[in-house]
């Protein structure tokens, strides 16, 4: 619980010297500092290089998301949780996703959720890099960060090519997903993923036995279990003072519950515990997106049957009309190079039933009127999907916790009220429970290993 | 426990502070009187039967314009309404936004709606289940007892609630902005402070300057 601290320092242990006068010293850090990966502000009262409390001061990046989802539709909300967690911004898409879903009552295809779980890893692997190597890096350990960017920058490469943009993705929609997943997926993320594992292996040879790197970790920003549950802790930070909750495994959505891996958990809960959880969390994700490659259910035919090549449309015309129909009975057509998102099949194992909610693939938007209404009765100023009225929470395991939505619906095209439960809201919280008792030095490994994301601290 | 379990087991321990529930898509959810939260809370959380040792989420909303909204644009009757699947049955209903008794109660008149309902998300790490309690708030009157005793998160959490939508916490030690500034006019997430608002700049004073 945040105390407040008075503007003048109290003089402390008068008792200890009459000629030394001892005082405590207030030190302002932040809101803008290099150590500080957003802008916040600590008010450290200190003791000659001891923390004896700390105020937190947020909201410098309060940009009323919940506010301006009340004025959106229901899809016109996707590019805002974009910019919630911008370092794993497709687990916040598939988040409020499935929460309106749940909303509405509808459920997405198999090779939807699969494809959901793939994206959301790869973030998961994009956050836990940046952390770690953030981390590192204020540690003095700047070879770390360039290897850790560097995979990073290879999995961004991955959802480039499935999203197009490397962070404001927007790639989930309310009943599915934007696209499929791109030709030659499979070997391009066995690629990265063989790099990842390289850099994982350097940065572990780098770090885990690193004496003055575990000097730094080991026993700074401890808590204990109890503690970090009445917190409402969550995520790798919760992982690593020993209980081992994970939304995955104790209340699995998506396609979680048919892959199998393991939840890494710490014993002492300090900073060292945290880094080793968030190292064995990227191993795990990585075997998480190597099953769902596997598993997944197979996509919608794109070729001919007889010449094995994607049918251009005019060509399928022709061959409907000489009546070849079992050459194009499972072909998809490929639309016109110049329109968005050609080439790829038309989306039929990915996106719901349900295509009064679903935004049609750019395909049948441009070739087709049905898709061209669809898309115009969902986009059109006032139009949109109206899920019945009625309130859902629905939790997905965020790269720092639980990343709970929280959406009232009063029957419009406008959200009601969505309300987002930020993981690292809860542990910023107990930040002064962190630090205080440490040295001033370590407030910088513990400030790292909880992975403030301003973006979803202060919405 | 199941979301019609936990119900029962709650109606059954606490038959005159659980006022209503429903289980809509499978969320447990129960409705309290806010002199009843805090007793309840403090069940909730010890009683070996519910064991709910977080409280995942804490937050309110402001049902003044439930429903009341007016249509945004000339052809909206027209928009595409959404029903749930026929695969999905719709087996427990939404009964609408919670209700407060009120003056007009004591004549045999229908409690009235809520402006104000917290909202808490309670999640039990040992039994696996959910469970959301609402507590409906009068406007004239938005004030319930803090839960920072049972829960350390509450206190970020109460801060947040009284910043956006100006209810108080009883017996919360620290109930001042979180996310704006001091100096901020009005509760921004409450349904009648516009959202084109602007605020006065504050300088390093803690005084609006003349900015214009």
């Amino acid at each position: 619980m945040p105390r407040t601290i008075p503007d003048n320092s109290v003089p402390a242990a008068a008792a200890a010297s009459d000629a030394l006068e001892t005082r405590d010293m207030l030190l302002n850090v932040g809101p803008a500092h290099p150590a500080m990966h957003g802008i916040i502000r600590i008010v450290a009262r200190l003791d000659g290089e001891q923390i004896v409390d700390a105020d937190v001061d947020i909201g410098y990046l309060h940009r009323g998301f919940e506010k301006m989802s009340e004025t959106v539709d229901y899809n016109g909300v996707i590019p805002y949780t974009d910019r919630l967690n911008y370092v794993s911004p497709l687990i916040n898409n598939v988040g409020y996703c499935m929460a309106v879903e749940k909303l509405l009552g509808i459920s997405v295809p198999e090779r939807c959720h699969y494809i959901r779980v793939i994206v959301s890893e790869i973030s998961r692997l994009t956050d836990h890099l940046t952390c770690v190597g953030a981390s590192a890096m204020e540690l003095g350990a700047f070879t770390v960060f360039l290897y850790m960017i560097k995979a990073r920058e290879y999995l961004w490469e991955l959802v480039e090519s499935v999203t197009g943009a490397r962070l404001t993705v927007s790639y989930c929609r309310v009943g599915g997903v934007k696209a499929d997943l791109p030709e030659g997926f499979a070997e391009q993320c066995a690629k990265a993923f063989e790099e990842t594992r390289r850099v994982l292996a350097e940065s572990d040879a780098l770090l885990t036995r690193n004496r003055i790197f575990v000097d730094r970790m080991s026993g700074t920003g401890k808590i204990s279990a109890e503690e970090a549950v009445s917190y409402g802790i969550t995520g790798p930070f919760l992982r690593a003072s020993g209980v081992p909750y994970d939304v995955r495994k104790d209340c699995p959505y998506a396609s979680y519950d048919r892959l199998e891996f393991d939840v890494p958990v710490g014993t002492r809960g300090d900073n060292f515990d945290r880094y080793l959880v968030r190292m064995e969390e990227m191993q795990q994700s990585m075997r998480i997106v190597e099953q769902a490659l596997r598993d997944m259910p197979p996509g919608p035919f794109q070729a001919s049957p007889q010449t094995g090549r994607s049918l251009p449309a005019s060509e399928m015309v022709d061959q409907g009309k000489v009546g070849n129909i079992p050459a194009i009975r499972d072909a998809c057509a490929v639309t016109d190079p110049t329109l968005d998102g050609s080439a790829k099949p038309l989306h039929v194992s990915i996106a719901t039933a349900e295509k009064r909610v679903f935004l049609p693939p750019k395909e049948d938007t441009y070739g087709n009127i049905e898709g061209l209404m669809q898309h115009f009765k969902l986009v059109m100023y006032g139009h949109g999907a109206r899920p019945p009225k009625g309130e859902v929470y629905f939790a997905v395991e965020g790269a720092n916790g639980e990343l709970g939505f929280y959406v009232v619906s009063d029957g419009g095209n406008t959200p009601y009220r969505v309300r987002v439960r930020p993981p690292c809201f809860a542990i910023m919280s107990a930040l002064p429970k962190l630090v205080v008792g440490d040295m001033m030095a370590d407030l910088t490994p513990t400030f790292g290993s909880i992975n403030m994301i301003g973006g979803e601290l202060d919405r | 426990m199941d979301a019609a379990a936990l119900i029962q087991a709650l109606t059954e321990r606490f038959p005159d502070a659980v006022r209503s529930s429903h289980a809509y898509r499978g969320d447990a959810t129960i409705v309290v009187s806010r002199e009843a939260l805090l007793d309840l809370a403090r069940a909730l959380k010890g009683d070996a039967a519910f064991q709910m040792n977080f409280l995942m989420d804490l937050t309110a909303v402001d049902f003044s314009t439930f429903g009341k909204k007016p249509s945004s644009a000339f052809f909206a009757s027209s928009g595409v309404a959404v029903r749930p699947s026929a695969e999905l049955p719709d087996e427990h209903p939404w009964p609408g936004p919670p209700r407060v008794p009120n003056a007009a109660a004591a004549l045999g008149a229908p409690p009235g709606p809520a402006r104000f309902v917290v909202v808490y998300h309670f999640f039990s790490l040992p039994l696996k289940h959910r469970l959301r309690v609402e507590v409906p708030l009068e406007e004239n009157d938005a004030e319930v007892d803090s839960v920072t005793s049972l829960w350390a998160g509450a206190d970020w959490l109460e801060r947040e609630v009284w910043d956006m939508f100006g209810i108080r916490f009883r017996g919360h030690a620290n109930l001042k902005r979180i996310l704006t500034y001091e100096q901020f006019v009005g509760h921004p997430l409450r349904k009648d402070y516009p959202v084109n608002k602007r605020q006065p700049l504050i300088g390093p004073d803690g005084h609006a300057s003349d900015h214009s």
